[in-house]
Parts: C-alpha cells; sequence; structure tokens
C-alpha cells in the first residue's frame, strides 16, 4: 500500500531524513517510532505531499507522490501534529467542510459526517465550537476529520499527545478498529503505545533506518530467547548468592545469570536462556532440590523501550556525555 | 472550481462569524456616512449661494458629490485592505491548518482563488453600505447611472489588485501582523508612485506612474472605460495571484 524507496529530505543545512526505505502491506497498522526530531513528521510530511522528498520515491496505493499528489491526497487521511481546527467552526460544520474538500456531497456527506461523529465519540460537541473544545476532544475531531473519506491509508502524527490515560487506551482502541479496512502508519515515541497497537515497527534515528520488522521479532532479536527472573531466599537466614549463582549455571540451556540484589537471605537473579530453549522447571527443581525456596519466578520479555535504547543507544550514551560535559 | 467556492463560503464565514467582518463594516459606515454628510452638506450650502445671487450656474450631483466621494471610497478602501487580507494565509500558516489545504486534493490556485473572492466579497459589502446613501440622490435628484457603475467597477478592479497583493504577502509570514504591515507599505507606495511625474517627466517618472494604481483609476472615475486601464488592474491582479502560488509552492519545497 505504501511504497518508500531511499526517501531523503534536506533542508538548507541539515539532513531530516536519509535514504529511508520501507514497505506497508494493506491492512496493517504500523508504527513510526523514534525519538524527537528524528524524522518522522518530515517523512510523514512527504508521503502525504505536503512536501516534496529531495529525492527518492514513494508510492501510495500505487500512485506517486510526485507525479500524482492529487491521487495520493484523496486517498490520504491525516492527522497533524497538531490538529488543524479553525477555532471559529463548529465541530459538525468542521466535519462538513472537509468532507467538502475532500470531495463528498449531498447525502453521502451528512451520512459519513454522522458516522465519525459516532465512530470518535463527538457526537456530544457537535454544536460546540472548536475553540472551546478541551484536548481530548480537539485531538478525536482531529482524527475524525482523518477518516471523513474513507481513506485507504491513514497517517497519523502522535494521535494520542497530550491525551490522559483514558483518551489514550480510547484513541487505541479506535485506531486498532480502524484496522484492516484502513493501511495505518502512526507515529509516536511512546513505546508501550507501539507494542500495544501496531503490528508492524519502523524505528528511525536521526534520519536513518535503524530497524523494520514486527514487535514479536524486534523484542525476540534484541536478546537470545526466553528471560527468567526468580527469587531465592535461604531456609536458615543465610544465603551464599555465590553458590545460588553456580548452581544456576549448572542448569542446561541456561546461558547468562546476573545476581540483580541481595536482602539478607533472599536474592533476585535473573537468568536467560539460550535460544529455543524451555529452562523455567529447570530452574525450579534446581533450587528447590539445593534445600532452597524458590519465592518467585516470572518470565520477562524484554520491552520494546529496552530494545529501542538498544537501536538508538549511542546516540543517547553520547546525548547524556555531552550534557554532563556543560 | 467548486473547491474555490468551498474555500470562499470558508473564508467568508470566518469574516462574519468572527468580529472581523462587523468592525470593518461598522467602522466603514461610519468614516462614509460622515463623508458623505459634508459633501451634501457642502453641495446643498452651495447651491442655496448659487440661487440666491440668481445665477444659473450648472449643478451636477454627478461631478459634484458621487465622483468625488468615490475617489474617497478609493483612498479609505486603502486603508482598508490591509485588515481584510492579513490573516488570509499567515493565520492558518501559524495555526497549522495550512497542512489540512495542503494535504487535501484541491488545487493551489483554488485555494488561493477561493481565498480571493472572499476578500473581494467582503470588500463588496463594504460598497453596498455606499450604495445606500446613493439611493438618496436617486431618490431626489437625477444624476446620471452610467458614470456611477463604471466608477464602482474601477473600484472592484482597484481592490482586487490591493487583495491580490495583500493575499500574497499574507502568504510570506505567519505573523498577522507583519503581514498586514508590510501590506499597508507596499499599497501606499503603489498609490503614491505616480506622484513624481508631477515634476519629473523622464521615461523613468512616466514609468513610475504607469505602475501607480491611481493613475488608471481617473478614467474610471470619470465614467469612461479605457481598456488599458482594464488591463493594468487584470493584469496586476493575475500577477498578485500568480505571486501567491508561488509564495505557497516555496512552502513546500522549504518548509
Amino acid at each position: 500500500m505504501i511504497n518508500v524507496k531511499e526517501l531523503t529530505k534536506r533542508y538548507a543545512r541539515t539532513t531530516a531524513v536519509d535514504h529511508i526505505s520501507f514497505e506497508v502491506p494493506k491492512g496493517q497498522i504500523v508504527g513510526f517510532l523514534g525519538p524527537n526530531g528524528a524524522g518522522k513528521t518530515t517523512t510523514m510530511r512527504m508521503l502525504t505531499c505536503f512536501m516534496p522528498p529531495t529525492s527518492g520515491a514513494a508510492t501510495v496505493a500505487g500512485f506517486d507522490v510526485l507525479d500524482k499528489p492529487l491521487e495520493v491526497k484523496k486517498r490520504i487521511g491525516y492527522l497533524p501534529e497538531t490538529p488543524p481546527l479553525y477555532p471559529e467552526m463548529e465541530t459538525g460544520e468542521y466535519l462538513r467542510f472537509v468532507g467538502k474538500l475532500k470531495g463528498l456531497s449531498g447525502a453521502e456527506l451528512k451520512q459519513r459526517v454522522d458516522y465519525v461523529c459516532e465512530r470518535c465519540s463527538i457526537v456530544d460537541v457537535k454544536n460546540k465550537l472548536l475553540g472551546k473544545l478541551s484536548k481530548g476532544y480537539r485531538q478525536r475531531v482531529g482524527l475524525a476529520q482523518a477518516i471523513i473519506h474513507n481513506p485507504d491509508v491513514l497517517i497519523l502524527d502522535e494521535p494520542t499527545a497530550g491525551l490522559d490515560p483514558k483518551q489514550i487506551n480510547e484513541t487505541r482502541d479506535l485506531i486498532k478498529s480502524l484496522a484492516g479496512s484502513h493501511t495505518i502508519i502512526l507515529s509516536t515515541h511512546i513505546l508501550p503505545e507501539v507494542e500495544q497497537t501496531c503490528e508492524q515497527v519502523i524505528i528511525i534515528n536521526k534520519g536513518k533506518l535503524v530497524a523494520t520488522d514486527s514487535v514479536r521479532n524486534l523484542q525476540a532479536r534484541a536478546r537470545g530467547a526466553e528471560s527468567v527472573v526468580l527469587e531465592v531466599a535461604g531456609r536458615n537466614g543465610n544465603l551464599e548468592s555465590g553458590t545460588v549463582k553456580e548452581k544456576l549455571e549448572r542448569v542446561t540451556g541456561v546461558s547468562r545469570v546476573l545476581c540483580k540484589q541481595q536482602i539478607d537471605s533472599r536474592a533476585v537473579f535473573e537468568i536467560e536462556s539460550q535460544k529455543g530453549r524451555l529452562v523455567r522447571g529447570d530452574l525450579a527443581r534446581a533450587v528447590v532440590e539445593s534445600g532452597w525456596d524458590l519465592n518467585e519466578l516470572w518470565p520477562s520479555a524484554m520491552s520494546l523501550e529496552e530494545v529501542f535504547l538498544q537501536l538508538t543507544g549511542n546516540e543517547k550514551a553520547e546525548a547524556v556525555a555531552a550534557k554532563g560535559g556543560e | 472550481m467548486r473547491n474555490a467556492w468551498i474555500i470562499c463560503r470558508k473564508e467568508l464565514r470566518s469574516y462574519f462569524v468572527s468580529p472581523i467582518a462587523y468592525v470593518l463594516l461598522a467602522l466603514w459606515a461610519f468614516i462614509f456616512g460622515y463623508f458623505f454628510w459634508v459633501e451634501l452638506g457642502g453641495f446643498l450650502r452651495y447651491s442655496m449661494q448659487v440661487a440666491m445671487r440668481g445665477e444659473m450656474y450648472p449643478m451636477n450631483l454627478n461631478e459634484q458629490i458621487i465622483r468625488p466621494l468615490l475617489q474617497n471610497v478609493a483612498v479609505i478602501g486603502l486603508f482598508f485592505m490591509p485588515m481584510i487580507t492579513m490573516r488570509l494565509f499567515a493565520e492558518e500558516k501559524r495555526s497549522g491548518t495550512i497542512e489540512l489545504l495542503a494535504t487535501s486534493p484541491i488545487r493551489d490556485w483554488e485555494i488561493i482563488v477561493g481565498k480571493w473572492m472572499a476578500a473581494m466579497s467582503l470588500y463588496g459589502c463594504m460598497l453596498l453600505f455606499t450604495v445606500v446613501h446613493f439611493l438618496f440622490l436617486f431618490k431626489y435628484g437625477n444624476p446620471d447611472w452610467k458614470p456611477v457603475v463604471i466608477a464602482y467597477a474601477g473600484l472592484l478592479l482597484e481592490a482586487g489588485v490591493m487583495l491580490a497583493v495583500g493575499e500574497f504577502i499574507s502568504s510570506v509570514t505567519k505573523n498577522q501582523i507583519i503581514a498586514g504591515a508590510a501590506t499597508f507599505g507596499v499599497l501606499i507606495l503603489l498609490w503614491v508612485l505616480g506622484w513624481v511625474s508631477s515634476y519629473e517627466s523622464a521615461t523613468w517618472a512616466t514609468v513610475m506612474s504607469y505602475m501607480s494604481l491611481t493613475t488608471h483609476s481617473e478614467s474610471f472615475m470619470r465614467g469612461v472605460i479605457d481598456s488599458k486601464d482594464a488591463i493594468y488592474y487584470v493584469t496586476l491582479i493575475f500577477l498578485g495571484l500568480f505571486f501567491t502560488a508561488r509564495s505557497m509552492d516555496s512552502l513546500r519545497w522549504r518548509a
């Protein structure tokens, strides 16, 4: 549905987007992830024909953004970072205006306006001035505006920014429910959002593509396989963490044991297994057979956050170092 | 064209939903009312003096009231134009709504012409206020209507140029104040450019005088349609809108 090849955008002095290539198949939700200033907005603006790329090509629904901008625009719904609302308009009136801009008219327009109001739960503010709406409502009107002409592709620039947790959940659910019939790209710098809503992730940093993969693969890729945390306690009030560590390391399939902390006779270990090995049962047995108590044991999937920091890590470290030097 | 019409209606709505249109129209009506009252008073006093002296001096409503008043309309209009155009693009750029327009399936020129038409319509409303006054002259006097119509056509053409220039300037900045002030400055310059020809007759002075807005309004004010002047106005309107289009384009390339 969306095909991006070697897309580049240069401003006077900086390169905002540097030879990015990716593909988004039809009906998928793709998370566009990166720290602030990574080039997310610029890329989205090029996809929506707001600005042309310096070099490279992008096609949306088979139409090139440079050659056929009108065709692309017809098929795209776009929610910019700040929802493009006219404060002096009422919600319903604004949606009718946008609908007309996108080529709707008559009964179809009326029906679509009613539909998106229902869908984005903004029916109760339909006759309110946009300038008087709260942030959450503004964001939802922005979303309603983006889907009014039932576009094939939805491009959402930080759709949950500035919302409260309940609104964030509602917005995520709404976006998820739109997938399938729409292809969606959403940008964010909030990682759990991607984990919860997206099937695929595109990570960019400083204008360069860092990784593009499914959420699950990325998590798996960052570290070996299973990762387990367990808490062991000694029976008679003392515990040699070194001995425990040795014992645990001897369990087959374990690749790394790390003692994270020890308080009196209790110690927490983080254990990584080799690829494709399930070691939880063996670990539990080893602990109990050695005469210790097994207080807790749980698998810890690596969060995308860690993946992200790992992938963009060097930059972060440099930034911290630079700050410290000031 | 349908899209230009949608944009035009939206612009007109924002003029009339906000106080902008009402403040401008009220001020305009008040100022023009004052001018009309003064001109009419002068005319009555003069005609009384003439009658008392028993002279048969020809009195003419067209020459003595309508023409000077419409010339004043052009001058007052000069002050109002920047206020009409300053927000056209500057506001959209500041609030980010330009992203909606630029990513909708409409062409740049449709946006530009739509906005210009809305500005013209607002000016048209202002002109309607002046028409009301002249209706009294037609009721109680007997002026010739044809030169009046031509003078109004001239006013509209002249305003078309000023609004196109203002729209262009509004499209190069995010700041409405800057847009308004710059428009005012440029329009004043265009207005007085011809004054130099009063003492200088070199070619450059003739050229400057030709470029001036006022040089070309005289024929219309006299009730004569001079194709040279009409072409001048139409050309400048196109030029202003063309530059606006280029400016919108450059937004995309620089952004």
